[in-house]
């Protein structure tokens, strides 16, 4: 039994890891070595480039290349890691903080037909995003919103929201009321236990539901590519247009700027990541 | 002089639920008045209502001659001590203390002068860098007793506040809000379901059930004299003994006669024949080999100075307060030391001496 449960895991670990283990791989090799017939994967220094076997020498040279722009004038990666980062962050305080404040008013107010207006907010996600894309690009036209950050801003905001919501009444409805009941009987405004009892009580829901958001934004590919594709382009949208190379696909650079594109998001789930748990598991118990 | 006064309070849930009936109460200036009853009574609602926390359905509360029915909590100037003492887990003891000067507008050095002064009155001046999390729960509901206190509010308001201790910390509590009470002589309103805290805390009692008072007055009030069956069972612990019958005439005198044993119990006090019950605490209950009332021994509750020992009989269970050892299964006759009993009237289930 135990023998297979760590056939089962590391099978299903491997099995995970091997697409990243490859990008890894990938972005330390020079172009001839990625895309040769028989696939390398030993990095031994020293090996000639191009070279038949398994092993590759590794190199640096794909992260150099990253930075480099394709033509002068030309945008380079770290433009596009700044646009991506600019939609990101934007729309994802925007999702946290509307969320935030809508998950108070149901957590809180006699709202008329509050259950309905909570399913109707997930409801939006009920259809797959890319459904609306043209009659969003033709609206998005008619107010000169396509390739402008805020355009991708808005288009997130809106599809996080909904999760922001939820997520956020979870965690919203377990702070007991009686901190807002003291503090009112004391005298404080309702807006003033929000900001100063509730918000510092929701901050680790609200880290949770910002990991969530940022990393739906950041890493959106259908709706940037469809609105973003001239100015204000996001990394993602940026790699997909490097397949169209002049000198064949150029994987070691997409490889390596991918592994820098993801880097943040993956540091910033781990920073978090006993939230997290905590996050996805909330209100399932009850205590 | 009435200091707080509750005139035909009650309060309905939009659900339907009538929680408070309809409460009248006067409390003086100073008092300590604890309000009782089981859970789902209306105490902690008509409490809730004092402080404006929930909103009247009727009625009109009225605090230091003002009428503040419609006024926001935080108009009236109340302190409100709950139950799971809502310390604010993100702040020191320090900063939850000085929460409710803050919002006051409290120059800054007053706030820190009046933080200690008042930590160090309920004790708690070693832990004002301590978080919540880091107290014991009698140190926490210390703390919060500080913040409810800091402001200097005209009526303290708590909700079950030892309802979470442990028992000698309660006990310890208890004695320290009396007297912190008496020192500051503030006007407090106490809810609890525990009567015994009830009666060591209170200078009057309200007994509640079922959203209305039963009962108002003094912890040996309640007790010597209760109400009706209700408060008679309730208050006390155990609760009064319960029996049966109608009072008859015998001889030209008034006699208790038991529903289901040939006797005719000598009644002290006058009282016109009718069916009946007549309650008697058990430390009016003696084994007496020539007593009335036989019965089995079922139960020998050992309480260290004393005991309190459980006699299934023809009229019911009686308990007794002794000081000898009942084994279990054991015969023994009572005697009933009628000179403090009480009658309350069969249908209704008043006292008689009420009405």
């Amino acid at each position: 039994m135990r023998a297979l449960r760590w056939v089962t895991i590391v099978l299903g670990v491997m099995f995970g890891l091997l697409p990243l283990l490859w990008l890894v791989l990938t972005a330390f090799k020079h172009h001839p070595d990625a895309i040769t017939t028989t696939a390398k994967f030993v990095p031994i220094p020293g090996t000639a480039v191009g070279s038949a076997g398994v092993a590759f020498s590794p190199t640096l040279e794909a992260f150099g290349a990253t930075g480099r722009a394709a033509a002068d004038g030309e945008p380079n990666f770290l433009d596009y890691v700044l646009n991506s980062a600019i939609i990101g962050l934007c729309s994802t305080a925007a999702s946290v903080g509307l969320g935030t404040s809508c998950a108070y008013g149901f957590s809180r107010f006699r709202i008329a037909g509050a259950k309905d207006w909570l399913f109707f907010v997930l409801s939006t996600r009920f259809f797959p995003p890319l459904a609306v894309v043209a009659p969003i690009l033709i609206m998005y036209r008619s107010v000169h919103l396509p390739n402008t950050h805020l355009g991708l801003i808005i288009l997130y905001s809106a599809f996080n929201l909904s999760l922001a919501t939820w997520l956020m009444k979870g965690f919203i409805d377990e702070i007991p009321r009686a901190y807002e009941e003291s503090a009112v009987v004391d005298g404080y405004s309702r807006m003033a236990t929000f900001f100063r009892l509730i918000l510092p009580q929701a901050r680790t829901g609200m880290a949770v539901t910002a990991v969530f958001c940022i990393i739906s934004s950041w890493n959106e590919f259908g709706f940037a590519m469809t609105l973003n594709n001239a100015h204000a382009v996001p990394v993602p949208v940026y790699f997909a247009g490097l397949q169209g190379n002049i000198e064949g696909v150029p994987w070691p650079r997409i490889a390596a700027g991918t592994l820098l594109f993801v880097s943040p998001i993956v540091a910033f789930t781990i920073m978090v990541r006993k939230h997290l748990l905590r996050g996805v598991t909330f209100g399932t118990i009850k205590q | 002089m009435s200091f707080l006064r509750l005139s035909s309070v009650k309060k309905t849930y939009p659900d339907g639920t009538v929680a408070v009936k309809g409460v009248d109460l006067d409390v003086k200036d100073g008092e300590f008045v604890v309000l009782l009853g089981p859970s789902g009574c209306g105490k902690t609602t008509t409490l809730r209502m004092v402080a404006g926390l929930e909103t009247c359905s009727a009625g009109k509360i009225e605090l230091a001659g003002v009428d503040v029915t419609s006024l926001r909590p935080s108009q009236r100037d109340v302190g409100f001590v709950f139950q799971f003492y809502a310390l604010y887990p993100h702040l020191s003891v320090r900063e939850n203390v000085a929460f409710p000067l803050r919002c006051a507008g409290v120059r800054v050095a007053e706030i820190h002068a009046r933080v200690d002064q008042v930590c160090e009155r309920v004790g708690i001046s070693p832990l004002l860098t301590r978080y919540p999390a880091e107290l014991s729960g009698g140190d926490r509901q210390r703390v919060a007793l500080a913040r409810a206190m800091v402001r200097r509010p005209r009526v303290y308001l708590m909700d079950e506040p030892l309802g979470t201790l442990d028992a000698d910390q309660r006990l310890e509590m208890c004695e320290f809000i009396r007297a912190q009470q008496q020192e500051l002589g503030v006007t407090t309103l106490y809810v609890t379901h525990d009567q015994e805290e009830a009666m060591s805390i209170a200078d009057r009692i309200v007994v509640m059930v079922d959203g209305n008072i039963r009962q108002i007055g003094s912890p040996t009030g309640v007790y010597d004299d209760p109400a009706d069956l209700f408060v008679a069972g309730f208050v006390g612990s155990p609760g009064m003994n319960l029996i049966d019958g109608a009072v008859e005439r015998r001889e030209g005198r008034p006699v208790f006669v038991p529903k289901r044993s040939p006797l005719a119990l000598p009644l002290p006090m006058e009282g016109d024949s009718g069916p009946a019950t007549l309650g008697i605490r058990p430390e009016y209950v003696h084994a007496n080999a020539h007593g009335p009332l036989g019965g089995v021994v079922v139960l020998d509750e050992y309480l260290g100075s004393h005991r309190f020992v459980h006699v299934e009989t023809r009229e019911g269970r009686i308990v007794m307060r002794s000081n000898q050892p009942h084994p279990p299964g054991s015969t023994v006759s009572l005697g009933l030391d009628l000179t403090h009993c009480r009658l309350f009237d069969g249908l209704s289930g008043r006292s008689r001496a009420h009405v």
